[in-house]
């Protein structure tokens, strides 16, 4: 890594850099157009995977090994896939439907995303030009971790902490918002569930069964209680209570 | 240790000095290792399990029933490769390669001995090594797990969305477990590159015992004795192995996400599994045994750490590992998904933390005055204690006793039986009877009706 580092600094590609800067800077572009023209949103996030992992191989390649790595299980590991989580769960064919809402609207996108593109490649590329890394060397002496964390836990340990608490008030949050748990004592337990049952004014006992054999077939008829009253407790809550006439009861000749 | 071992020890150094054969070598090496020990693997889980539950296990084909799995991955290749018609073609044809290709570059970096002298090149016994190689291993592990994913995703059915949604879930929380029992282990070696963890372990403090220089064992298993154990907790769920192999779960899921596959696609998958499961003993091996350091008593021979023997002591340290893995597979029940996520948020990631706060705070002040670190240790403490003391706590209710409860129920309730009848005792238990006070059948102050 120390060569690379030197080389690196130096300025100069080496053959295998370019090769594997021709090899990958093309796949990464790939990525990105296959991202933005796949009709299916998984196929879409999985073009932005290809973008990410080709960066992180750039990200070693330009001596620094461990934001390439944390490209890598970070953004690919663990963000892409709660992409992924969440695309799975909407379902697979759920894709974009081809109907504008707006009226040209999207050549309108087109003409400023390339606009937009040529603006910020050619204002880095100009800013770059024939521009000479210096002190790389200097910045990896200890090591690239080592100095990273180093710098991270003295230069920048505030700026480190506030991004750390803005994250963890972001997460708790989030938790909050989206996440509903009853109290331990809301819930209703065992005991509970048996004192409502046999408190005065209800009937601890089975609910009495409807009088579908008695007189219908028909679950909307009640059942009759001991003392000759029709018991509501024994049809659907939906139901009306009626009993059935005579008439209704009597046969209707059509089971001949 | 005497310094001839030690200056086997290769360092960064040591790496990219290779010609491109020797690394060809070493790549194929690396490729075969792990498709044998999959053919391997499958066999010695088959047996010992088989052994666990007192059958004799795969025995016919070829000695000991060796060529078992070779004839059944023959058998695999030639059935039939069905496609369902709803699978996302080109995704469900990618998703298993996703799988072995990620199980096994990450071996890559797993160092199998130390410095060795290859056709006149002396060159250490790892395909490569990086100043970041532990992160290697993790973001490889990481990927591996949209093969999973994907595969689950691609088949288009109901049991494998399940199988693979359950897994993205399981590796995100149980790679931030994994992550942080590894930070312990970065604390204490000063590096990430597996190579120079290895040598950190090399030498360990020495213990007088009765009269006997013993050297202790340099192993962060010892030393970090609470990271070895969340860090292999961890893995076993990285790997999808039981009890924690809920993705592909038969009892509830079919196969999980690998219900629809078939033929030689369904055979990577299983590769990619005993791959990953041999990678993770090996990185374990690595990060917390000692890597290919030969244990405390062979080291009383001096050549224990040089040339090729390394390697014996390392594939020996593996296969105890996998065979850990197989035990826990024959001994423990499936957990159930919430407790297993329960486990891996509200357990291992919180005393990990707290864990690494305690141990760099007692590295920090290693270096200092007794007293001084006598004083900081106390403020610690009472801090605590007063943290104990002040934590607020609900006092416990008095328990109402059941006559209290029976005496405040309202007018009406329903009847009760009483409360103090016992039940006769069983005519059959006769000596019992004699001993027993007559049973209190009679309307006592509790059976009045209330």
């Amino acid at each position: 890594m120390t060569t690379q580092t030197a080389l690196a600094a130096s300025a100069a590609v080496s053959g295998g850099e370019a090769v594997t800067f021709w090899i990958l800077a093309p796949l990464a572009l790939l990525g990105a157009f296959g991202m933005v023209l796949a009709r299916n949103a998984v196929h879409s996030a999985l073009w932005l995977v290809l973008t990410m992992l080709s960066l992180g191989v750039f990200y070693v390649l330009q001596a620094g090994p461990f934001i390439g790595m944390t490209q890598i299980i970070v953004y690919t590991g663990a963000i892409m896939m709660l992409f992924l989580f969440v695309l799975m769960l909407v379902g697979r064919d759920a894709s974009d439907s081809l109907i504008e809402v707006l009226r040209g609207q999207r050549v309108a996108a087109i003409g400023l995303g390339i606009g937009f593109a040529v603006l910020l490649g050619s204002g880095v590329y100009r800013a770059t030009e024939g521009g000479v890394p210096v002190g790389l060397e200097q910045a990896n002496e200890i090591g690239n971790v080592h100095a990273i964390g180093r710098l991270l836990y003295t230069d920048y340990v505030f700026a480190f902490e506030l991004t750390a608490a803005l994250l963890i008030t972001a997460t708790i949050g989030g938790m909050l918002l989206a996440h509903l748990e009853r109290r331990k004592e809301d819930k209703r337990d065992q005991v509970a569930t048996m004192k409502a049952r046999f408190a005065p004014g209800n009937y601890p006992g089975p609910k009495p069964g409807p009088g579908v054999f008695a007189t219908s077939s028909s679950v909307a008829t009640p059942a009759r209680l001991p003392d000759g009253k029709l018991s509501d407790q024994s049809t659907p809550d939906i139901l009306p209570l009626r009993e059935l006439t005579a008439e209704e009861t009597t046969l209707k000749g059509t089971e001949r | 240790m005497s310094p001839i071992v030690l200056a086997q020890d290769p360092s960064l150094a040591d790496f990219g000095q290779d010609p491109w054969w020797l690394v060809l070598i070493k790549i194929l090496f690396a490729f075969v290792f792990a498709v044998l020990a999959t053919l391997l693997g499958v066999w010695f889980e088959r047996r010992v399990v088989a052994r666990m539950a007192v059958r004799p296990g795969p025995n016919q084909v070829g000695p000991f029933g060796l060529l078992q799995t070779l004839a059944d991955g023959l058998k695999m290749a030639f059935k039939e490769d069905i496609l369902p018609k709803s699978a996302d073609k080109v995704v469900y044809f990618f998703a298993p390669v996703i799988s072995v290709v990620c199980a096994v570059t990450a071996l890559s970096v797993i160092p199998f001995g130390p410095m060795v002298s290859i056709f006149g090149h002396q060159t250490p016994l790892q395909v490569t090594d990086v100043p970041v190689a532990v992160l290697v291993v993790l973001a490889f592990s990481s990927l591996a797990v949209y093969g999973i994913v994907l595969g689950g995703w691609a088949s288009g059915s109901t049991y494998p969305v399940l199988g693979g949604l359950r897994s993205s879930a399981q590796l995100i929380s149980y790679e931030v477990a994994l992550g942080l029992s590894i930070v312990a282990v970065f604390m204490l070696s000063g590096t990430m590159s597996t190579s120079e963890i290895v040598s950190a372990q090399g030498s360990g403090p020495e213990v007088e015992l009765f009269g006997l220089a013993v050297p202790m064992p340099g192993w962060y298993a010892i030393l970090l004795f609470p990271s070895f154990v969340i860090f292999f907790i961890s893995i076993v769920g990285e790997t999808n192995r039981a009890p924690f192999d809920l993705p592909e779960a038969e009892s509830e899921l079919v196969a999980g996400f690998m219900t629809e596959y078939s033929s030689l696609k369904f055979a990577l998958f299983m590769l990619s599994e005993y791959v990953a499961m041999v990678t993770m003993s090996a990185f374990t091996v690595t990060l917390f045994l000692g890597g290919w350091h030969a244990p405390w008593p062979i080291t009383i021979w001096e050549g224990a750490n040089s040339g090729w023997w390394p390697m014996l002591w390392f594939f020996g340290k593996v296969i105890a590992l996998v065979f850990v893995f197989v035990w826990l597979r024959g001994t423990l029940p499936r957990m159930r998904y919430d407790q297993f996520m329960r486990l891996g948020w509200k357990v291992l990631i919180p005393v990990n933390l707290v864990y690494i706060v305690g141990l760099a705070g007692f590295l920090k002040t290693q270096g200092w005055e007794r007293t001084d670190r006598l004083i900081a240790y106390g403020l610690v403490a009472g801090v605590l204690m007063l943290a104990a003391l002040f934590w607020p706590s609900r006092r416990p209710q008095p328990k109402p006793t059941v006559q209290e409860q029976v005496d405040s129920r309202p007018h009406g309730s329903f009847p009760l039986p009483p409360m103090d009848l016992q039940v006769p005792p069983s005519p059959r238990t006769k000596r019992v009877v004699a001993e027993r006070e007559p049973a209190n059948v009679a309307a006592g102050q509790d059976s009045r009706e209330v």
